[in-house]
């Protein structure tokens, strides 16, 4: 393990200020993915800037009826929040859905969203990897695939993104607020994540050196019934080899409005628009359900070894979109 | 002085077969107990091994100047400085040691992941920065890693057993039956995984070596070490004390060989200590396997024909048979019956031994066999077995010295509730879930190997019995402490075992399943004769009156006869095909595997064995990468074993079955609780679903692609 200098930020300006523009040096949250890197010689920085002292570990109410969740709240208290699993009880369950209890008390909300896929190529050094190295190639591609991208990936690059908590995030069109030397931001999560195209090392929009401050979640009453499920290889402590946010409100038989969000698909958690589009005014029935789904997936570009994932999502997403609409009758 | 006389004794109610949380218990609850790779050593220096990163070639070039100059840095060991070592001795079985552990003697790579040297540094830290530094010039050359059945370069080998075995005309057999069934079975490569990593600390003391280390047979380790330096044997201690699990891997390594060069060379004490990667290619694996089944039945069910053919991979450098085909020479006869085992040499890493050897991936593949043919038969699968339960040893003619399979499956059908069973597959649901039973049979092999055991009475009225047996967490400990309690006849409490050091004389390993038998057998003798003295008696001096025994001439006095454990298996699954979800809702098996000394650490045997199975038919599979042949996600996150959640309520028992041959009535319970486990459950995966897996692991993306039920 490289030596590396350790500081504790007291504040957000603080922190953003040892940061500078040192691309070398890395914010550390609850450190449960960088630590791991770092071990493993993925990630090599020279210094960390342990950010968990902020005062970002709050999850307030907005004045319009949203949640501004801190970047440093854990991932075991967003779950545990008696507003999320009110308002946005799919968010909870995809928070619960991952790692385990140990890590989900250490883990931080910001971080999720930083984590690194978990491709095996990406976490060994002694691979190739577009990722690691620019333009030492993707060896997924004709290799190990079982569980990477069907949508939006290129040949440079065919990784998922693993955070479960991310994709009811995007299905919710949350927005992540960040610092900078200059000044706050903000970025939609849905544009947050950039596409892979030939830069897959590339993988957010956030300025350099930025600290994310906190996510949030615009009011949006259609949460309220809304559900994660996630599919893996077995039944705890996997990342998802396919999952599905979801959100349905009906009358009168027919869809008002859809939210939905596929993960493990993609290099992001994928908004999946095209469906609401065929979903919003259509008959609540299974049919409508599936026609979304295909609807979506008529994008999706399997590899040789993961084309299961098509039927998984579909399946995934007419199951889901049905169990909804039956609570919903009930 | 103290007397002791047996009168205290003889209405002692034996402690064998009581339930006993371990003696070492509160020791390693508390953190108290040390492993080998924490246990410290004044001087201590700090060994780390580099890797190869090619799959074959040859090293043309080393950077060790640059790595000799960082912080801390004391050695680098390469093919270019390392002690010659002596490598042509039989080691376990008589077979050759695994050249793996021969490190650092010619520039060759066989594989990724070969020792290609070794850093040694002040810290740990130093050692690994360093050998991560470490800059290797490769000449590459073409490499090979893909198993198929196709191959034409595969060979039969001997292994523990003949590779061939032959009755009877197969062929006309299979054209005379009524029912034919003809399926191939694959199992992937897997890996033990032992929670506590390989760790090993070297000393030498002139020409002698110390080693304190973690591995399943203190002598066997000693002894290879000794072949390796060319010592004499009495020149070599080892001491193992608490063991974080084996499975098959905690033999002689290259750590140890590593940390005794490296020692050598400084002059004090140096520790090496294995990643979980570089568990993935320095500790051996099982190998993946290809296995068909032929199997012809007459229209009542009863096996005519009976051919297991089975492939597995070894490395280029050692031969290693995973022996899949061996339990069809155990369970099943037929008229005609044929068994093969054979390997293909691949640019991988050396398989080994790994849990049940043979009989894991072996049953699998026969036991599904068997319920693919019960299903054409239209019998049920349990009839099927009680049809077909061997009467004598199908090849070897010889009488079982104990076979009480029928009536495991009796006791496990009633308690699990088979009678109920509708064998229609894909008729049951549960919500999302389909739900379907299945049952698979299981044996190991039961056998002793000798030991020696001192066994000493102390004035105080306490005995100290000395063995290097190896507690691997199976509770060998407190099994052996309960053994010679009852040999003593005296309570437990005033019994200390002392284990895992080779100065205690030649013991069997753990491993085979045969590890308490061969302890408590030599353990037994010793007590025995101690309390026969001490009966005479005599006064006790302070340092105590010590009996030593040795097992060899009685265990090769053995009858030749077809000794082993036998056991059914019973699995209800979930499976969402929309999904392809598998979920192993219940467990139940049933074992007749000797007398069971500890009831408690017994039944976590079995469970332990089970939950394995889980794991091999759900979760279990290294992933080869073609193009640099090593590993995808060599690590738990990517090699996943089943987490709590996966475990259901599983249950374990057992039946009356006393070995008649053996002292204390043991057969060994170490491994069958994994056999026939996966099958199980792959059964109940057809019984749930309609659709037939021989492909393990039964994946979600197999479950997706195999579809929903025809019914």
């Amino acid at each position: 393990m490289r030596e590396f200098d350790y500081r504790r930020a007291g504040d957000v300006a603080g922190a953003v200020a040892l940061l500078g523009a040192d691309p070398d040096t890395r914010y550390l949250g609850g450190g449960t993915n960088l630590v791991d890197l770092m071990k493993t010689g993925v990630e090599r920085p020279t210094r960390l800037i342990d950010i968990r002292e902020l005062p970002l570990d709050r999850v307030e109410s907005t004045r319009d009826g949203g949640l501004r969740i801190g970047a440093t709240v854990t991932n075991a208290d967003l779950a545990a929040h008696p507003e999320v699993r009110r308002r946005y009880p799919a968010l909870a369950q995809a928070v619960l859905a991952g790692a385990s209890g140990q890590l989900r008390n250490m883990a931080t909300v910001g971080g999720n969203l930083l984590q690194r896929t978990r491709c095996g190529y990406f976490t060994d050094v002694t691979q190739p990897c577009n990722k690691r190295i620019p333009g030492s190639g993707c060896p997924a591609v004709e290799g190990e695939h079982h569980n990477h991208a069907i949508l939006g990936a290129s040949e440079h690059c065919v990784a998922v993104h693993p955070s479960d908590m991310a994709v009811p995030l995007t299905a919710f069109d949350a927005v992540v607020h960040y610092e900078t030397a200059d000044g706050p931001g903000e970025l939609p999560l849905t544009e947050f994540y950039l596409p892979v195209g030939g830069t897959p090392h590339l993988e957010t929009a956030l300025p350099a050196g930025a600290l994310i401050t906190a996510v949030v979640l615009p009011p949006a009453p259609v949460a309220a019934r809304s559900r994660y499920r996630k599919v893996r290889e077995r039944a705890s402590y996997a990342f998802a080899i396919g999952s599905l946010a979801a959100a349905l409100d009906i009358g009168d038989g027919v869809v008002r409005e859809a939210r939905l969000a596929l993960g493990a698909v993609a290099s992001r958690p994928w908004r999946a628009r095209a469906a609401e589009e065929v979903l919003t005014g259509a008959p609540a029935v299974p049919e409508t359900y599936a026609a979304a789904a295909e609807a979506e997936l008529a994008a999706a570009r399997p590899l040789p070894h993961n084309g299961y994932k098509v039927a998984l999502m579909r399946n995934l997403v007419v199951a889901v979109l049905t169990e909804l609409a039956e609570e919903a009758a009930r | 002085m103290t007397t002791v006389t047996a009168t205290e004794t003889a209405t002692r109610a034996p402690s064998v077969g009581t339930a006993r949380t371990r003696v070492e218990g509160v020791e390693k609850v508390t953190g108290a107990a040390r492993y080998a790779g924490e246990i410290p050593f004044t001087d201590l220096a700090h060994g780390w091994l580099a890797l190869s990163t090619v799959a074959r070639g040859r090293i043309s070039a080393l950077g060790t100047d640059a790595v000799l100059a960082m912080p801390g840095v004391l050695a680098v060991l390469d093919h270019r400085n390392a002690l010659r070592l002596n490598t042509d001795f039989p080691s376990l079985l008589g077979m050759r040691p695994d050249p793996t552990c021969a490190v650092f003697q010619h520039d060759q790579v066989p594989h990724v992941g070969w020792p290609v040297a070794l850093v040694v540094a002040e810290t740990s830290e130093q050692a690994r920065e360093a050998a991560e530094s470490l800059v290797v010039h490769y000449e590459p050359e073409p490499h090979t890693t893909d198993f198929t059945a196709e191959t034409p370069d595969a060979y039969a080998l001997d292994g523990v057993m003949p590779a061939l075995t032959e009755k009877g005309d197969i062929e006309a057999e299979l054209a005379a039956s009524a029912v034919v069934l003809d399926a191939e079975y694959t199992t992937p490569e897997e890996h033990h995984n032992p929670m506590e990593p390989h760790a090993a600390t070297a000393v030498w003391d002139e020409d002698r070596l110390e080693v304190v280390d973690s591995n399943q047979g203190a002598t066997w380790v000693g002894g290879d070490l000794a072949n390796f330096f060319s010592l004499d044997p009495a020149a070599v201690r080892v001491r193992s004390e608490h063991v974080g699990g084996g499975f098959g891997s905690k033999g002689v390594r290259a750590h140890q060989v590593a940390a005794a060069m490296a020692a050598r060379v400084l002059g004090r004490p140096v520790r090496v200590v294995m990643t979980r990667r570089q568990m993935f290619t320095l500790a051996g694996h099982r190998s993946p396997t290809v296995q068909r089944i032929r199997l012809g039945a007459d229209a009542e069910g009863r096996l005519r024909a009976l051919e297991h053919r089975a492939l597995s991979h070894t490395s280029t450098v050692h031969e290693f048979v995973e022996p899949s085909a061996g339990v069809a020479r155990v369970m099943y006869d037929a008229d005609a019956h044929r068994t093969e085992n054979r390997v293909v040499r691949l640019d991988v890493p050396s398989p080994t031994f790994m849990r049940a050897p043979g009989e894991a991936p072996g049953s699998f593949a026969l036991e599904s066999a068997l319920d693919e043919l019960a299903v054409a038969c239209g019998l049920d699968p349990i009839e099927l077995r009680l049809r077909n339960d061997a009467e004598r040893g199908p090849v070897s003619g010889l009488p079982f010295a104990g076979r009480r399979l029928a009536d495991c499956f009796r006791e496990g059908a009633r308690r699990f509730g088979w009678a109920d069973r509708d064998p229609r597959p894909g008729t049951r649901r549960d919500g999302r879930w389909l739900l379907g039973t299945g049952t698979a049979a299981a044996s190991f092999q039961a056998g002793a190997a000798p030991s020696t055991a001192t066994a000493t009475a102390h004035p105080d009225g306490t005995f100290t019995v000395r063995i290097a047996a190896a507690d691997i967490g199976t509770g060998a400990r407190t099994a052996l402490t309960l053994v010679a309690a009852d040999a003593l006849g005296v309570a437990p409490e005033r019994v200390r075992v002392r284990i895992g050091d080779s100065a205690f004389g030649p013991a069997m390993i753990a491993g085979g399943s045969m590890g308490t038998r061969s302890w408590s057998w030599a353990v037994t003798i010793a007590a025995e004769e101690l309390r026969e003295r001490l009966a005479l008696g005599a006064d006790i001096p302070a340092e105590g009156i010590t009996v030593r025994s040795d097992t060899t001439a009685a265990i090769g006095a053995l009858a030749a006869a077809e000794r082993h454990s036998f056991g059914a298996q019973f699995a209800e699954v979930a499976v969402d095909v929309g999904t392809g979800e598998v979920r192993v809702r219940r467990m139940l098996g049933i074992f007749a595997a000797g007398r069971i000394i500890n009831p408690l650490t017994a039944r976590s045997q079995f469970l332990g064995g089970m939950t394995w199975g889980i794991s091999m038919a759900l979760h279990e599979e290294a992933l080869r990468d073609r193009a640099s042949g090593g590993l995808v996600g060599a690590d738990l996150a990517g090699y996943h074993v089943a987490t709590h959640a996966d475990v259901p309520r599983i249950e374990a028992d057992w039946i009356e079955d006393p070995d008649p041959d053996d002292p204390v009535g043991i057969k060994g319970i170490g491994e069958i609780g994994i056999v026939g486990a996966a099958a199980a459950i792959a059964n109940a995966v057809w019984h749930a679903t309609g659709a037939r897996h021989r492909d393990l692991p039964i994946s979600p993306d197999r479950v997706l692609t195999a579809g929903a039920p025809d019914a």
